[in-house]
């Protein structure tokens, strides 16, 4: 399935613009970005819910711009879940297998198949709906997509409403059903730790357009700006100008920075990121460190086997992570921190 | 501060009867329901059972006032009042279905408009509506006259037949079905319907399988409204049928008035009472089941 050039306007504004994008069977692809950045319109413009207002959708070729949903050999996991509530658990898992007028007795027996393969106790066939928990609606919904049997799946958020740990587990679980049915699945999400955790490939959008496309690992370690990389997780960013002698400055931090890379030549001004992770408090004896500075640890927060600092320097904010150890410095010490300049990334405005 | 505005009270101070909060709210609903339903309603009872004309609820039991409406043919009023009140549900069942479904699907001020257009007509008094129908729809009126002056070709009297009392009744309980079957669409998600047809039903399939089950406590709940109203309907076939039908709430009104019995006019406000909480009771039960099956 393929986007290209697909705009979506609702009156003046642009949903989506631009959009070139191709899914390849079989894979895992994540679409991440904050709200409003045009993830579901994309979706639903996919499943066949909207119609593009320019640009074609091609499935393998054909032009599908017109095709309505229902013809369409996908379907969508609602953030909703849009289950019928007026239904039993196996009355909603076999709604598709009754559009496509399959036999009673065949159905029943997808149904129970396809609530297998979402973790769903077969007894649970006779259930109304709306007396199920959060995370069996969700496998409800799910079996319900499956037994649709689509080529792709689409999913719009659906973990958004669970709560942390069932929604690690619904993750894995996705992710499984995927690998085991080696359908298409491409998921929507605004949490770039699910993506991380379940893609081939990663799609991240801002503003209707595609930022990047990459893997995982090549959306982490290269994100192409620094929208991006301020998405993929928690960073320092550190405003800096070049100065007149050609170095990198923050005046008011009074830092002079050894860049990752040369510089370019028309580079004016521009933000410095460095990870938390990339960070580390210096010992003592440590001066040969390239890039330092000095601020004052307010807040600590533990993650488990590692530790995260928050550094107050003049006016900016650090944030460093270190692994636990004894003998940690405390509220209020004044320390150095300091980074390797590989380990950062410049952006330019 | 001032401390003594916080009382206190003993724990083991005698009191004669206690009220939940609940039971008082609805205590003024209660002695209304008990003066103003239960009452007149135990006296309609009564006098149905009291001999021809009596003027007194305290007579000698007698079912002889039931013996006169089947001997009597008022069963011919009867049958033209559910006749009524069955078509007019049903037409509007026809023509507030898409109306709501219309006004959902437009937002904001587009609904905002549609639903006052709706509402502007229940500003006015019902009988000065009919009556303005009266004289579009009658020979000479602004129809006819119309119609006559510009085309040469009238369009005659158009009331004094059933069809204008339907169209009256229609006319008047509009807003009754419009509102219970738009709140019963709200009950239907968007995404529910798109899931439906996401997953391959087809529009009709969709209608059936999953609007139309979502929104049937709405549905029912207008039908219900409108059936018991046009039930009862008076207004309408005095001014646009003028007589070419009798209802059995102008029976119940000139047995009272004009016929001067009392017991006949209250055995045949019984029977309405008993076919509209036959209804009543058929649609609750209905909804109830829904319910259960269906919402928490």
């Amino acid at each position: 399935m393929e986007l290209r050039g697909v705009d979506k306007y609702f009156g003046d504004l642009a949903a989506v613009e631009q959009m070139d994008l191709a899914f390849e069977e079989g894979e895992f692809f994540t679409l991440v970005g904050p709200s409003g950045s045009g993830k579901t319109t994309l979706i639903r413009m996919l499943a066949g819910m909207e119609s593009p207002t320019h640009g074609d959708i091609l499935l393998r070729g054909e032009r599908i711009n017109e095709r309505p949903a229902n013809q369409r050999p996908t379907c969508m996991v609602f953030q909703s879940l849009a289950l019928f509530p007026h239904m039993t658990v196996g009355g909603n898992v076999e709604y598709p297998l009754k559009c496509k007028k399959v036999p009673v007795a065949e159905r029943r027996e997808r149904a129970a198949q396809c609530l297998e393969l979402a973790h769903l106790p077969v007894s649970y066939y006779d259930r109304p709906v709306t007396t199920c928990s959060g995370g069996e609606r969700q496998r409800v919904a799910l079996a319900r997509a499956l037994a649709f049997d689509p080529e792709i799946l689409f999913f719009d958020e659906p973990l958004s409403a669970i709560d942390y740990r069932l929604r690690k587990t619904l993750e894995k679980e996705i992710k499984d059903i995927q690998r085991e049915t080696g359908k298409t699945f491409v998921y929507i999400t605004h949490s770039l730790e699910e993506a991380m955790v379940m893609s081939d490939r990663i799609g991240v959008m801002r503003e209707g357009r595609l930022a990047q496309i990459g893997t995982p690992h090549e959306i982490y370690t290269e994100p192409v700006d620094r929208f991006v990389s301020e998405f993929m997780g928690e960073v320092n960013s550190i405003p800096v100008k070049r100065s007149d002698d050609g170095q990198l400055r923050n005046d008011e931090l009074g830092l002079t920075v050894t860049p990752p890379g040369p510089l370019n030549e028309s580079f004016e001004s521009g933000t410095l990121i460095v990870r938390p992770e990339n960070m580390r408090l210096l010992k003592d004896d440590e001066t040969d460190t390239v890039n330092e500075l000095t601020g004052e640890i307010f807040n600590e927060y533990l993650l488990g086997s590692r530790i995260q600092f928050q550094l107050r320097s003049e006016n900016h904010t650090f944030l460093v992570e270190c692994m636990r150890e004894s003998g940690r410095p405390g509220a209020g010490e004044s320390v150095r921190f300091g980074w390797t300049p590989a380990e950062s990334m410049l952006f330019p405005e | 501060m001032n401390e003594s505005v916080i009382v206190t009270q003993p724990e083991n101070s005698p009191r004669r009867f206690k009220l939940s909060a609940g039971a008082l709210c609805a205590a003024p609903l209660l002695v209304l329901l008990v003066f103003g339903f239960f009452g007149p309603m135990a006296m309609v009872a009564l006098y149905s059972v009291q001999p021809r004309g009596s003027f007194s609820p305290f007579g000698t039991p007698t079912l002889e006032n039931y013996v006169d409406i089947i001997e009597q043919s008022f069963y011919i009023s009867f049958g033209w009042s559910t006749f009524l009140a069955l078509l007019t549900t049903a037409i509007l069942l026809l023509v507030c279905y898409p109306l709501a479904l219309a006004i959902k699907r437009y937002s904001g001020s587009k609904a905002d408009l549609l639903t006052l257009l709706v509402v502007a007509p229940l500003f006015v008094a019902e009988n000065i509506r009919l009556q303005g129908w009266v004289l579009f729809l009658d020979k000479g009126g602004f129809l006819d006259g119309s119609l006559t002056y510009l085309f040469d070709f009238g369009s005659g009297s158009l009331v004094n037949t059933v069809p204008a009392i339907v169209f009256g009744m229609v006319y008047v309980y509009l807003p009754f079905m419009l509102f219970p079957v738009l709140l019963g669409l709200a009950n239907v998600p968007a995404d529910v319907t798109d899931a439906a047809l996401d997953l391959g039903a087809n529009r009709w399939r969709r209608f059936c399988d999953i609007e139309l089950p979502l929104a049937m406590p709405g549905i029912l709940i207008g039908s219900l409204l409108c059936f018991v109203i046009s039930l009862g309907a008076f207004s309408e076939s005095k001014f646009l049928g003028k007589g070419v039908i009798v209802t059995i709430a102008q029976d119940i009104e000139s047995a009272f008035t004009f016929g001067q019995n009392w017991p006949r006019g209250s055995a045949l406000s019984v029977l309405v009472i008993i076919i509209a909480g036959t209804a009543v009771f058929l649609a609750l039960r209905r909804i109830d089941l829904d319910r259960m099956l269906g919402r928490q």
